[in-house]
């Protein structure tokens, strides 16, 4: 591992050292001398910005754990406690609630810069394929953590995420009984999800670990997608990424901030600061605006067990992406067309949080609801062609556009391409026109 | 490294021996050892102590409905008017979304009639779990489509019998166990 290591141990005791453990040369070769591609831009900094937030969701969830009481009759009182009368709880406490959805937030940037620049493409497909499966526990994690509070939308929003799993043909009901620990939602519930909430976390971490090494194997992807040829193409990543990631880390911090201390409940629901009721469904439940694109597609198939593999599928359907997308041309840079599919299929994202947020049969955008008789333009009719047209996208349009498509002609190498941004095409060179 | 040849066909049923053997105790352990592991899981006798409930049907006039709590759910006891009842008896079962009674007094297979809703004849009261068949919600009482319930989570329209006319649930609202102890009282669980 620590083939790109100018390790030299100084003192007799360093040298001791590393004879034993050579943590260190592995730390220089892979953390400070790391060949970088030189040219990449801000989205790339959300990697240090994830592990970062990963490290702030640990810090804030350890020390919420010491005043927190995973019962049914004081979780919800022990969260006012911690807001109330735990010095700095205040803060801790919105730091971990929003810090959730900052966490979602910078995950989906990197998703679709994967996606953008085609990170997901060879020799990445593993890579990509751990951080779909750190998505998942991401979510399975989140879910977990919204319910410990005890309100009534983390009751409700556990009874029906819980009760996807009834879906499931013939061992469905002795699956949720089993989730649950009981008839309903409840103690036992409650109990073992804050059990899983304190774990998965350090899963995570694990497989944050099994990811960055996917990544040193064939190093960063870029913006021009294509591959380093030689060391003019580097720079270490220390100090020129070090810098570049700890700058954005700042501002990250800084909209974080923003929300914690000036809006720390705008991406809550208030109905969250009611005791859960088993006996009283909110009127409305939605989930965290995170998961509301999720939420559309499942309602959007009548039909119970459909709804729920649909659901499952729009995120599983991320693992083989890698070989759904047939161009060879890895940067979206190059991919005239496909950049425009790109942000069509960002722009249906959205309108699936959209319409995953509104009452299903409402009209769609007025939102009021729809007259009995003839056609209506519904949310819920929407969100079945926002639905549609996401699987058709990663189904149809990736696979038959990457054999159609034209390309524009590619640099010859990094390198030519940062110098052909800054400068006027070099004589003799091929004029590579990068976009933006 | 060669390895010595002198009794080697010995040695290699004894290794064999205990390679299968080693491999079978191993995959029995191991399912013998996760098995508690999996089912402290499920309900413990706590939860399952928590068994029946009694209501006095008596009190509830016609028209009105109660909500019950049962094993942490809630349930549903409906004195229906005369009306509701002609209505859910009036519908032809073909036209039902799920033709099922699923009434756990009943048998599995038994359609669902008005009469099969209910236990011991008595079709004036309803009892069912007020759990949307669809995920779980609670569905509001006299609302919906037909009368009946309607879900808010997603949208689920019952009719006065409980049974699934529109939306995504799949099944009529279940009818728990339930029995008459005496003319005016039942038992639930």
């Amino acid at each position: 591992m620590g083939g790109h290591s100018s390790y030299q141990p100084k003192s007799a005791f360093a040298k001791w050292f590393h004879e034993r453990l050579p943590i260190m040369d592995l730390i220089q070769g892979q953390a400070l001398d790391f060949p970088t591609p030189k040219n990449l831009n801000y989205f790339w900094t959300f990697g240090g910005i994830l592990t970062m937030m990963l490290g702030a969701q640990l810090l804030t969830g350890i020390v919420l754990a010491m005043h927190y009481t995973p019962h049914v009759t004081m979780a919800f009182d022990s969260i006012e406690h911690i807001r109330r009368d735990v010095n700095y709880g205040n803060i801790i406490q919105k730091l971990h609630a929003n810090g959730a959805s900052m966490f979602f937030l910078a995950v989906y940037i990197h998703i679709f810069r994967g996606m953008y620049y085609g990170s997901y493409k060879a020799p990445r497909e593993i890579l990509w394929m751990i951080g779909v499966i750190i998505l998942l526990v991401m979510m399975a994690t989140a879910f977990m953590g919204y319910v410990l509070p005890w309100g009534q939308m983390s009751f409700w929003g556990a009874k029906v995420i819980t009760n996807l799993f009834s879906a499931i043909p013939f061992f469905g009901d002795s699956i949720v009984t089993w989730l649950w620990g009981g008839f309903a939602v409840d103690n036992p519930t409650l109990n073992r999800f804050y059990s899983l909430h304190y774990l998965l976390p350090f899963v995570l971490a694990g497989l944050v670990g099994l990811h960055i090494w996917a990544l040193h194997v064939p190093g960063n992807n870029n913006p021009t997608g294509v591959s380093v040829k030689s060391g003019q193409d580097t720079v270490p990543f220390h100090p020129y990424y070090t810098m570049k990631d700890a700058f954005a880390i700042g501002v990250f911090l800084i909209v974080y901030c923003l929300f914690v201390f000036f809006a720390p409940d705008y991406m809550g629901h208030p109905v969250n600061y009611e005791m859960a009721d088993p006996l009283k469904t909110p009127a409305h439940i939605v989930p965290e605006w995170y998961f509301l694109p999720f939420y559309a597609i499942l309602r959007s198939i009548d039909n119970k067990l459909l709804g729920v593999i649909a659901m499952f599928a729009s995120i599983l359907l991320l693992l083989v992406l890698p070989w759904l997308d047939t161009s060879r041309v890895r940067s979206g840079t190059y991919r005239p067309v496909f950049k425009q599919f790109f942000w069509i299929l960002v722009l249906d994202c959205l309108l699936l949080g959209y319409i995953g947020s509104r009452v299903p049969d409402n009209l769609f955008w007025v939102d009021t609801p729809s007259h009995e008789g003839g056609f209506a333009l519904t949310n819920k009719l929407v969100g079945q062609i926002a639905t549609l047209y996401y699987f058709v996208h990663f189904l149809i349009i990736l696979p038959i556009l990457g054999l159609l498509e034209t390309p524009k002609p590619m640099p010859a190498s990094i390198s030519e391409a940062v110098l052909a941004k800054n400068k006027p095409a070099l004589p003799g060179h091929k004029a590579a026109v990068p976009a933006e | 490294m060669g390895i010595v040849a002198t009794g080697e066909h010995a040695d290699s049923d004894r290794r064999d021996f205990l390679y299968i053997a080693t491999g079978a105790v191993g995959a029995v352990g191991v399912a013998l050892t996760a098995w508690p592991f999996i089912s402290q899981m499920n309900p413990d006798a706590s939860v399952l102590a928590l068994a029946n409930v009694d209501v006095d049907l008596g009190p509830i006039a016609e028209g009105q409905s109660v909500t019950i709590k049962w094993r942490g759910n809630p349930v549903f006891v409906r004195h229906r008017t005369a009306k509701e009842i002609e209505e859910a008896r009036a519908v032809p079962i073909d036209e039902l979304k799920d033709p099922l009674a699923r009434n756990n007094n009943l048998k599995e297979s038994d359609p669902a009639t008005d009469i099969n809703r209910v236990v011991g004849g008595k079709e004036q009261f309803l009892v069912m779990m007020g759990v949307c068949t669809h995920l779980g919600c609670v569905p509001l009482g006299e609302q919906g489509d037909y009368g009946g319930w309607y879900c808010p989570c997603h949208g689920s329209h019952y009719d006065t019998a409980g049974r699934i006319r529109k939306g995504p649930a799949p099944e009529n609202l279940l009818v728990p166990r339930y029995e008459y102890i005496s003319d005016t009282k039942i038992r639930i669980g």
